[in-house]
């Protein structure tokens, strides 16, 4: 079966930097494939290359489309991609801090909508329909990623554990079947991270939304993966299940330096 | 509090001010008698009002550092209490009609020139609302919003000029060709933010007044163009006295026209996807709002209000030369927008009112009216740099949880 999103030989060079060295990288349907490796790895750049804030200087990205096909995307602007069907969360938070936490929500629904200036102006029978639909869907949301209370809030007010899983909330309000999650766990204590492994998992298997996982919680991402792919210096150093990455020395020396590496 | 080195601090004000203004408060010299006359009395003066301002300012800036530490302590927004305002009909209703019944009569009971800044004040409202999509819904600093204005103008003067067309016929294009001009300002600036765009669509309004004032064959230069139509009523034209209470009442319309529509935008999705915009750019996209339409439509539908305004204005004055529209203009109506509160409809149109009506009625304090002016503006963005009245959130209230169903009010 064709992969859902297929990156082959990608470069991305920042002047003299090479952040992405002729990465390749597949996303299977159904699973949660984690990317890890130390800071300044590329893995952030990994994701604005596939999701269109930057065009990468060389090689290609695909995605499935509903024929069954391959279609390549790159260079497409963000919202033409997230249009296609893929989503993701950042590093450091960007939601829309002085709008509500439903508004976010709501945000999100946008590229799944249609009603024009004239419909918000004389608001029609359909424009109404449709705005009904977009906060009920937005509630059902934020109701499954467990904020609802917080539902009339500014975002900007929000502890930091629920901004990051308001981002979640707004991603999956386009409906994407690739959900991208750029260190999720950040600065969330452990009762939080327990919980988003448990949400991630569900969106995962319910849903049936694959995931690309970035994350520094070694816990979250050994108990929640189904593979992993190590990333040093913009290259892809290992690649498997939990269990053989854990164990493979090359990616110890990456992570711990020359001395650990059996 | 206000302890020993803040009056230190005001004492030292007040005495640097009496020297700084003793050349023009002080001496005075009387060329008739050829003597200098001493006025000690104006530097007392001096002294005393430096003093006391340079104290309330010290306090005032002691107490907003206070209200920055413990956020929520000095919750004085009036954002919550006209909101519970709106709520309760018992309130707002006689609210409502005492200002339908007071603007109705104004005309008939003030005299002409009451009428005539009353009328401008509602021009700038309009104006304000307009440039509100753009400065305080999209986020984009628009500092050329009067050439849209102008726009508006002439093509009401030149169409009135050479085809005799009237005031209700070129309404609806002078809208249109302002937002036509506004997507044409639109396109070149789609990549520039902040300080770039500013200085460019600075450019963009010095450009069309600068066409207006040089290309003489088209636009008549400098001497502008004179004996355009007032606006008619069924085909009738008023005598001047009628003429200006007709123009009132038709910016009346016009405003409220503008509020029903602006509101209506700005709680939909397209007003989202522009609050998403100035909000955070990359996200915005990233959430599948196309950057390029979004932003054009916002240039296009301020830019709209503007136009409209623009054969208003024509029509009221009857003559217009492009001194009418220069960078003065659009500092005016982005004081308006950011003074009253940006993205905040109520806010806008009493800052509207505030900034045209506060100048004219200053008039008795004759030449200090610009200094009280200028130093309202300084003293409101120091200490309230949200605006008069500050933009709500709509509140969505679910009825039954349980069963996910959405009920917005
Ligand atoms: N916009 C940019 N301009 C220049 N260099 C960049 C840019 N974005 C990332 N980089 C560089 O690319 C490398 C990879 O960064 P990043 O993808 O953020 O790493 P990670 O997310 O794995 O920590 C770093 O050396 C970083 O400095
Ligand atoms: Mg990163």
């Amino acid at each position: 079966m064709n992969p859902l999103l297929k990156v082959s030989k990608l470069s991305m060079d920042f002047g003299g930097l090479r952040a992405l060295d002729s990465l390749d990288l597949e996303i299977r349907e159904g699973e949660v494939l984690a990317v890890i490796g130390p800071n300044g790895a590329g893995k952030t750049t990994l994701f604005n290359c596939i999701t269109g804030i930057y065009e990468p200087s060389g090689g290609d990205i695909y995605i499935s489309n509903a024929g069954g096909g391959m279609e390549r995307i790159n260079g497409l602007l963000p919202n033409i991609i997230t249009k296609k069907g893929i989503a993701r969360t950042f590093q450091n938070i960007r939601l829309f801090p002085n709008m509500t936490v439903l508004e976010n929500v709501m945000i999100g629904r946008h590229c799944r909508t249609h009603s024009r200036i004239i419909g918000a102006i004389f608001r029609g029978r359909s424009t109404v329909q449709e705005e009904k639909e977009v906060v009920r869907k937005s509630r059902e949301i934020l109701e499954q990623i467990g904020l609802s209370e917080y539902v009339n809030e500014f975002a900007k007010n929000l502890p930091y554990g629920a901004q990051r899983r308001l981002e979640i909330a707004r991603a999956l309000a386009t409906e994407p079947f690739i959900l991208m999650l750029d260190e999720p766990a950040a600065g969330m204590n452990p009762q939080e991270t327990r919980e988003l492994d448990d949400l991630i998992r569900g969106i995962c298997d319910r849903e049936n939304i694959s995931i690309l996982l970035i994350e520094h919680d070694m816990k979250l991402v050994m108990s929640i993966s189904d593979r992993i792919v190590v990333m040093d210096y913009g290259k892809k150093i290992a690649e498997g299940a939990p269990d053989e990455v854990r164990n493979d020395p090359v990616v110890i020396k990456a992570y711990l330096g020359e001395e650990f590496a059996a | 509090m206000l302890n020993f080195s803040k009056i230190k601090k005001s004492l030292l004000t007040a005495i640097w001010f009496m020297f700084l203004t003793f050349p023009i408060m002080v001496i005075h010299i009387n060329p008739v008698e050829k003597a200098v006359e001493w006025r000690w009395h104006n530097m007392f003066l001096v002294g005393a009002g430096s003093f006391l301002l340079s104290l309330l300012w010290h306090y005032l800036i002691k107490k907003k550092e206070r209200c920055f530490k413990d956020a929520g302590a000095c919750e004085s927004d009036t954002a919550p209490f006209l909101q519970r305002f709106m709520n309760e009909p018992r309130l707002y209703k006689p609210a409502l009609s005492a200002l339908t019944v007071i603007s109705l009569s104004f005309p008939f009971l003030f005299s002409s020139y009451q009428v005539n800044i009353m009328t401008t004040a509602l021009m700038y409202a309009v104006l304000g609302l307009g440039l509100n999509i753009v400065v305080g819904l999209a986020g984009l600093l628009d500092l050329g919003y009067v050439a849209f204005y102008a726009v508006g103008a002439y093509s009401y003067a030149l169409l009135n000029h050479h085809f005799g067309l009237g005031f209700w016929t070129v309404l609806p294009v002078g809208a249109l060709l302002g937002a036509l001009f506004g997507i044409l300002l639109g396109f070149p600036v789609l990549r520039l933010r902040g300080d770039y765009l500013a200085i460019v669509t600075l450019g963009f309004g010095e450009i069309i007044r600068l066409i207006l004032e040089n290309w003489n064959e088209f636009s008549f230069g400098p001497s502008g163009i004179a004996n355009i139509a007032r606006p008619s009523f069924f085909g009738m034209q008023f005598p001047l006295k009628g003429a200006t209470i007709y123009i009132y009442f038709l910016m009346i319309a016009l405003a409220l026209f503008t509020v029903f529509v602006v509101s209506r935008l700005q709680n939909s999705r397209i007003g989202r996807a522009w609050e998403a915009l100035r909000e955070d750019e990359i996200a915005c996209q990233a959430m599948g709002i196309d950057k390029t339409r979004t932003k054009l439509s916002a240039f296009a539908l301020g830019a709209t209000w503007a136009g409209m305004m623009g054969v208003v204005f024509a029509a009221r004055t009857t003559f217009i030369n492009p001194a009418s529209f220069t960078f003065i203009e659009s500092a005016i109506i982005l004081s308006i927008v950011v003074l009253g509160g940006m993205g905040s409809i109520p806010g806008v149109i009493a800052g509207a009112f505030i900034l045209i009506l506060l100048p004219e009625h200053l008039r008795v304090f004759s030449e200090y009216r610009m200094l009280i002016f200028g130093a309202v503006l300084i003293i409101m963005m120091v200490f309230r740099p949200q605006g008069m009245i500050s933009m709500t959130r709509r509140i969505y209230r679910f009825e039954n949880v349980k069963e996910g169903r959405g009920i917005d009010k």
